[in-house]
């Protein structure tokens, strides 16, 4: 762990009281790694933090306690090297795709002249799918179409790592579906290290490679790290198919539902140690089994259960 | 009757002109009542003594006076005998340099009091107090310090148009989303190049209404404090032909003013639609 690319260690967050009341911690010694290359999702409930987890990474907020290095070195603010995809993709309203896209290069390259930030913002636009709308406006763009924007302004920078906040959470189910398949082709193509915040199962299953689970705040805490245990080149098509979906579907599942609820009991165990969260390969070293009795068909159980 | 809506309504509106001009005709056509009165002494009062007609100009003489005025508006016969076009020069000078100067003013003070909560809550409780303050209150103050009468007009110009700009223009800043700000934070965007191409473009429209809000009370203005001032201008015109009894004079005055106030506002509603962005 203390190799990792990017170490978030002993984390806080203390909100101040509002008058007459008491200070709220929202998390606690929050400690956990990531690797370059590697792609974390953080699945947690409203209310542990996982906002405010992801804009201390990005700069955008101060912790109360603790830190997080970057290649060795403890951030201080934001930076070009974390680019942020926005949750509600905050595209700027009176500039085009091209001219978004180009207010990101511009601050990363500002010695560029315009036809050399031009070419740079094409092969992104390109990348995502928007080549022909590069003169429209936000408003002229469908939800999806506006995330797209968001990813290829945070590609164009190549930062780092990306970071993103329930990024595709206010679109609807199809599109989701096809930005998370671009998504993971985009990363698979150039070994992105990405950060992204979820609630959805399904969504965490497909892109990452290890899943950060939070307990509920106040004083939320990483219960458990758990590694994805499905091979690399999944695809939303055939994932369920593979013996170990379910295994770590309903492992992932149980704890949003039961486990990260009552997680203040399992703390209190003398084996439970914040720095090193307890790390599980579900599936792995277990029959491969389908614990939900249902019988025939698997996938309209996952639809449903899914969101 | 299927035609389209503007056409319609373009229909409407002349035929309320040429309503609003029969009644109007019919309104001073000389039916009233003949004075009973020394043939002598009803010469002596005019038209309405003798044949009953009203003072009141009738729209055929508006329409020759308007026709003389439009033939020859810049002439000048000395300080009481200037063409129209010549009063309402001096007039939109009068409004363009109080107002530019209050732009000049304005935007960059309501900029700096809407990105600090400091300075917006320390000027607050002056600004309540001097934006309700009428302009022309200003006037006797401008006259005693800055002994120019021309120049006190433009001082009250000024005083009136900041108000609206300053307000609007700092709610504008204040309000800039939360969500486009970390954009340029988290692109490492300078204060400067953030100002420019984030702040001032997200808060253009807000200010922009300031400035059409000013400009319209900054014409408002200056018909009064040109009435008092006097010398030049479109208010001095009109005081003066009520003076020399000229109902012609004074209600193509009201009519110019009216065209040039509708000149204006146009004018900067096509810029505001210039900065206008739509979310």
């Amino acid at each position: 762990m203390s190799t990792s690319h990017i170490r978030i260690e002993g984390l806080r967050k203390t909100f101040p009281a509002p008058r007459g009341g008491v200070a709220v911690t929202v998390f606690d010694q929050v400690w956990f790694g990531i690797e370059k290359g590697e792609f974390v999702c953080l699945i947690g409930h409203s209310g542990c933090g996982k906002t405010t987890l992801l804009n201390i990474l990005a700069g955008l907020d101060e912790s109360s306690g603790g830190g997080i290095v970057v290649n060795g070195k403890e951030i201080t603010g934001p930076s070009l090297d974390r680019a942020v995809i926005f949750q509600h993709h905050a595209l700027l309203p009176w500039l085009t795709v091209m001219g978004n896209v180009a207010f990101a290069v511009r601050s990363r390259h500002s010695g560029w002249d315009n036809a050399k930030v031009r070419a740079h913002c094409q092969k992104y636009i390109d990348l995502v799918h928007l080549t022909g709308s590069e003169m429209k406006k936000p408003s002229q763009l469908s939800g999806g179409m506006k995330q797209r924007v968001g990813i290829a302004r945070a590609l164009a920078i190549e930062p780092d790592i990306l970071l993103m906040d329930e990024p595709f959470s206010a679109l609807d189910a199809l599109t989701r579906g096809s930005l998370q398949d671009e998504l993971v082709s985009i990363c698979a193509a150039t070994q992105q290290t990405s950060f992204m915040i979820t609630h959805d199962i399904d969504e965490a299953i497909l892109l990452a490679d290890k899943i950060v689970l939070m307990s509920n705040g106040p004083e939320a805490r990483v219960c458990e790290i758990v590694e994805n245990t499905l091979p690399k080149g999944r695809t939303r098509k055939d994932m369920h198919r593979h013996p170990h979906y379910y295994p770590m579907r309903n492992h992932l599942l149980e704890f949003l539902v039961n486990r990260a609820n009552s997680f203040k009991t399992e703390l209190s165990d003398p084996g439970y140690d914040p720095m090193h969260p307890p790390v599980t390969r579900p599936g792995v070293g277990q029959p491969a089994a389908r614990p939900i009795d249902a019988p025939g068909d698997p996938l309209p159980e996952a639809k449903t259960a899914g969101r | 009757m299927q035609l389209p809506l503007g056409l319609r309504a373009g229909l409407l509106s002349v035929v309320l002109f040429i309503a609003f001009i029969a009644i109007w005709q019919a309104a001073v056509s000389g039916t009233g009542k003949v004075a009973d009165i020394d043939p002598e002494y009803a010469k002596l009062m005019g038209a309405s003594a003798v044949t009953g007609a009203s003072a009141m100009p009738g729209p055929g003489d508006i329409g020759v006076t308007l026709w003389q005025h439009l033939s020859d508006p810049f002439y000048d016969n000395g300080p009481n005998d200037k063409g129209i076009g010549l009063q309402l020069g001096y007039s939109i000078l009068r409004v363009l340099a109080g107002f530019g100067l209050a732009v000049v003013t304005a935007i960059p003070l309501g900029f700096l009091i809407g990105m600090s909560p400091l300075v917006y809550k320390a000027l607050d409780p002056y600004i309540q107090i001097l934006k309700p303050i009428s302009p022309l209150a200003w006037m006797p103050l401008a006259l005693y310090t800055i002994k120019d009468s021309g120049l006190s007009a433009i001082f009250v110009i000024f005083i009136c148009s900041v108000w609206p700009m300053l307000l609007n223009t700092a709610f504008g800043v204040a309000s800039v989303r939360k969500e486009w700000l970390n954009v340029a934070r988290t692109l490492e965007v300078g204060q400067l190049r953030t100002a420019i191409a984030v702040i001032l473009p997200a808060a253009a429209p807000t200010i922009m209404t300031g400035v059409r809000i000013s400009i319209g009370i900054a014409w408002l203005v200056i018909v009064a404090a040109e009435m008092l001032v006097g010398g030049t201008g479109i208010g001095y015109f009109v005081w003066n032909e009520w003076n020399n009894l000229s109902i012609t004079n004074v209600i193509i005055a009201i009519l110019a003013i009216g065209v040039i106030g509708m000149v204006l506002d146009q004018a900067l509603g096509w810029l505001a639609r210039l900065v206008a962005y739509q979310e």
